[in-house]
């Protein structure tokens, strides 16, 4: 392009807007040439305060630090020692999250349960049911109690090492969800009572109770069904963390899983993912502080998900109070989704490594998120298992070194004390000072 | 018989009790008294075992109910027989919201009304409702069949797939996709068999049948506005 008009005058550089950036301008431009809106799968892209804006200070004169390797630093979790005559007992404070067979292949679900077990943690059903490749390769299983009830069976729940009834999901609070029809083979559609190829819709709530005084005798039904030896989980997703933890913990519930605004999903719409719930950060204080409220914490023991992705993460998690975390994506990506090595093939999709994200459409060039049988085959489960056993120990010494650098021996000993925040967002949201001074929004002497 | 005070000696020993059954148990029939109401009562039981409620109860009974039957004589609150897979569940009076939701199998009779959501997703249970269901019975429902002897309220059917509705009285509008099929002789056959087993004074023809159109199984922005 010249430089110059036509009169000889300099161009200004041409300048791209800000409000109507590529990105908007392509969606305006799919919209109109479709007349629906998309759907795609995983959680927010979109940046929000997270975990990268804390950082811990570690030890210093007043706080003197655990020697690696050498002196012991606990990962062990019990969930659900409320009310459950078998709670469940893990190696580490990383569980599973919820994903359904169906969304998942039967091998991705298998390596899930493989990768689990052997790291000493749980995995969990999803909307679809429970597979016995998923049942028999998982130590600890959480079954999924989901509005759709899809596979829902007595035999089943007896089966499971934990219930969790599943209110709400941090990628679409207040949403449903929609198995489209390429990826209803015979088996899946089977499992769901529903025919072949027909686009299997999620109810977005539970379709015989509302509200947390149904909930509370939901919860009684199950426990006498299960005669109460399982801990029953509570699921909300990050909406109003403070009041759903409260609700659920006055229902009954031994565990609350509290799942933000970065927790994936199989298939929603992109204006929902990126637009409707909070930050898992921002959900982290004031579940927190509904427990400590109701003399609850530690108590009912609270999961986090959404956006975790390392020891890290999980470490400022636990320091703000929660008792373990949950990985979704991360554990996907872990087994080998948008994997580099099949660029080629995302390319075909019009997409690229790292940014594929038409889980519903169920042409996964990994094997992951489909029920295509010839894509299935490029997907081993007992490698893809091994590969998350290898991701979850290395999370696990992560938060390890964390943790003995601030010289707790145990990771529940992590606290908001040994944080700080980066930005006025994060220091806000974690209640954690901002780094360099000992204040944060909304706490006093301003 | 076996006579269960569910007041004295509490649910936990109530459902512990029936669980304890299996197929081989001489205790097959069993009556419990002072139900006065409560919630789950006789959830999760998995034995050829007759039991009878006498008094209303509260939520969930009979809930994921398989192989028993369970006669309640009085009226039943919401969600009973939710999701059950087998066995038989009859209510005596009337019964609240949700009956027979999600059921997979087995039979639910209701002698009473039916309140609203009755059917609500199910997946194979067959339901025979003496009376009226409420509105938005059958929403979602995915298979199995309906029967109606009075009158259904509004959205009956809404975004079903596969369930048979079968309504002798008036329909007072139908949900989403639901529309009037054509009554053909196996469906007569279907009925004639339910109506017996229900103990329901109706002849099948009478009735008239309602099920999917089937528009909304796969998305097509056209039909968004049915959504």
């Amino acid at each position: 392009m010249n430089d110059q008009d036509h009169k000889g005058i300099p161009r200004t550089t041409p300048r791209q807007s800000a409000t109507f950036s590529q990105d908007v301008n392509s969606d305006i431009r799919r919209a109109a040439a479709t007349g629906i809106y998309d759907i795609r799968g995983g959680g927010a892209k979109r940046r929000v305060p997270n975990f990268d804006d804390l950082l811990f200070m570690g030890a210093s004169i007043s706080r003197y630090p655990l020697e690696g390797y050498r002196e012991k630093c606990d990962t062990k979790v019990t969930l659900g020692t409320r009310f459950a005559k078998n709670p469940i007992e893990l190696d580490i404070p990383i569980t599973i999250a919820g994903m359904s067979f169906g969304a998942l292949s039967g091998p991705a679900k298998e390596a899930l349960g493989r990768g689990a077990s052997a790291a000493g943690t749980s995995t969990t059903t999803g909307d679809g049911g429970m597979t016995p490749e998923e049942r028999g390769h998982s130590t600890k299983l959480v079954y999924q109690y989901l509005p759709s009830r899809y596979g829902m069976n007595p035999d089943d729940l007896r089966k499971a090492d934990a219930i969790e009834i599943v209110v709400g999901q941090g990628a679409k609070p207040g949403g449903g969800g929609m198995l489209l029809g390429q990826k209803i083979s015979d088996r899946v559609a089977e499992m769901r009572n529903l025919p072949k190829g027909i686009d299997q819709r999620s109810a977005c709530r539970h379709p015989d109770w509302t509200g947390p005084d149904d909930l509370e005798i939901k919860i009684l039904e199950l426990r006498e069904i299960t005669g109460w030896r399982v801990p029953i989980y509570v699921k909300i997703a990050g909406a109003r963390p403070y009041f759903d933890t409260t609700l659920a913990v006055k229902a009954g519930a031994d565990v609350v899983v509290l799942d933000g605004m970065q927790g994936g999903t199989a298939a929603t719409q992109d204006v929902f993912i990126e637009h409707v719930g909070q930050p898992t950060l921002a959900c982290i204080r004031p579940a927190v502080q509904a427990l400590q409220d109701l003399g609850m914490h530690r108590e009912v023991q609270l999961v986090i998900s959404g956006g975790i992705r390392s020891g890290a993460d999980v470490a400022k998690a636990l320091a703000l109070g929660a008792d373990a975390v949950a990985i979704g994506t991360a554990a996907l990506i872990a087994l080998g989704d948008n994997d580099p090595k099949w660029e080629e093939e995302y390319n075909k999709l019009g997409t690229t490594a790292g940014a594929y994200d038409d889980w519903h459409e169920g042409r996964d060039p990994a094997g992951i998120t489909t029920q295509d049988p010839e894509l299935m085959k490029r997907f081993n489960p007992i490698e893809g298992g091994r590969r998350l056993k290898n991701y979850l120990k290395v999370m696990t010494l992560e938060a390890q070194t964390i943790a003995r650098a601030c010289g707790k021996n145990h990771m529940h000993n992590l606290e908001p004390e040994d944080l700080v925040a980066l930005t006025m967002e994060a220091a806000a949201m974690a209640q954690v000072p901002l780094a360099g001074t000992n204040w944060y929004p909304g706490k006093g002497n301003f | 018989m076996q006579v269960f005070d569910l007041e004295a000696e509490g649910l936990r020993a109530l459902n512990e009790t029936l669980h304890a059954q299996n197929a081989q148990t001489n205790q097959t029939s069993w009556e419990i008294v002072n139900a006065k109401g409560s919630h789950a009562i006789a959830v999760g039981l998995d034995a050829p075992i007759e039991v009878t409620v006498k008094g209303s109860t509260g939520y969930y009974c009979g809930g994921m109910n398989k192989q028993a039957t369970i006669n309640v004589h009085g009226s039943a609150g919401p969600g009973v027989g939710e999701n059950m897979m087998s066995g038989t569940i009859i209510i005596e009076g009337d019964a609240s919201q949700y009956a027979g939701a999600t059921g997979h199998g087995g039979l639910l009779v209701i002698k009473g009304n039916a309140s609203s959501r009755c059917g609500i997703s199910m997946k194979g249970i067959d339901i025979v409702v003496h009376g009226n269901i409420g509105h938005m019975s059958a929403f979602m429902a995915q298979s199995g069949n309906l029967v109606v002897l009075g009158d259904a309220g509004d959205a009956l059917g809404d975004s079903c797939y596969e369930a048979r509705l079968f309504v002798r009285g008036t329909v007072k509008s139908l949900g989403a996709d639901c529309e009037k099929k054509e009554m053909r002789p196996e469906h007569i056959e279907i009925l004639k068999d339910l109506l017996e087993r229900a103990g329901a004074d109706a002849k099948p023809e009478e009735f008239s049948r309602y099920g999917s159109a089937r528009n909304l199984y796969n998305f097509d922005v056209d039909n968004a506005s049915a959504y």
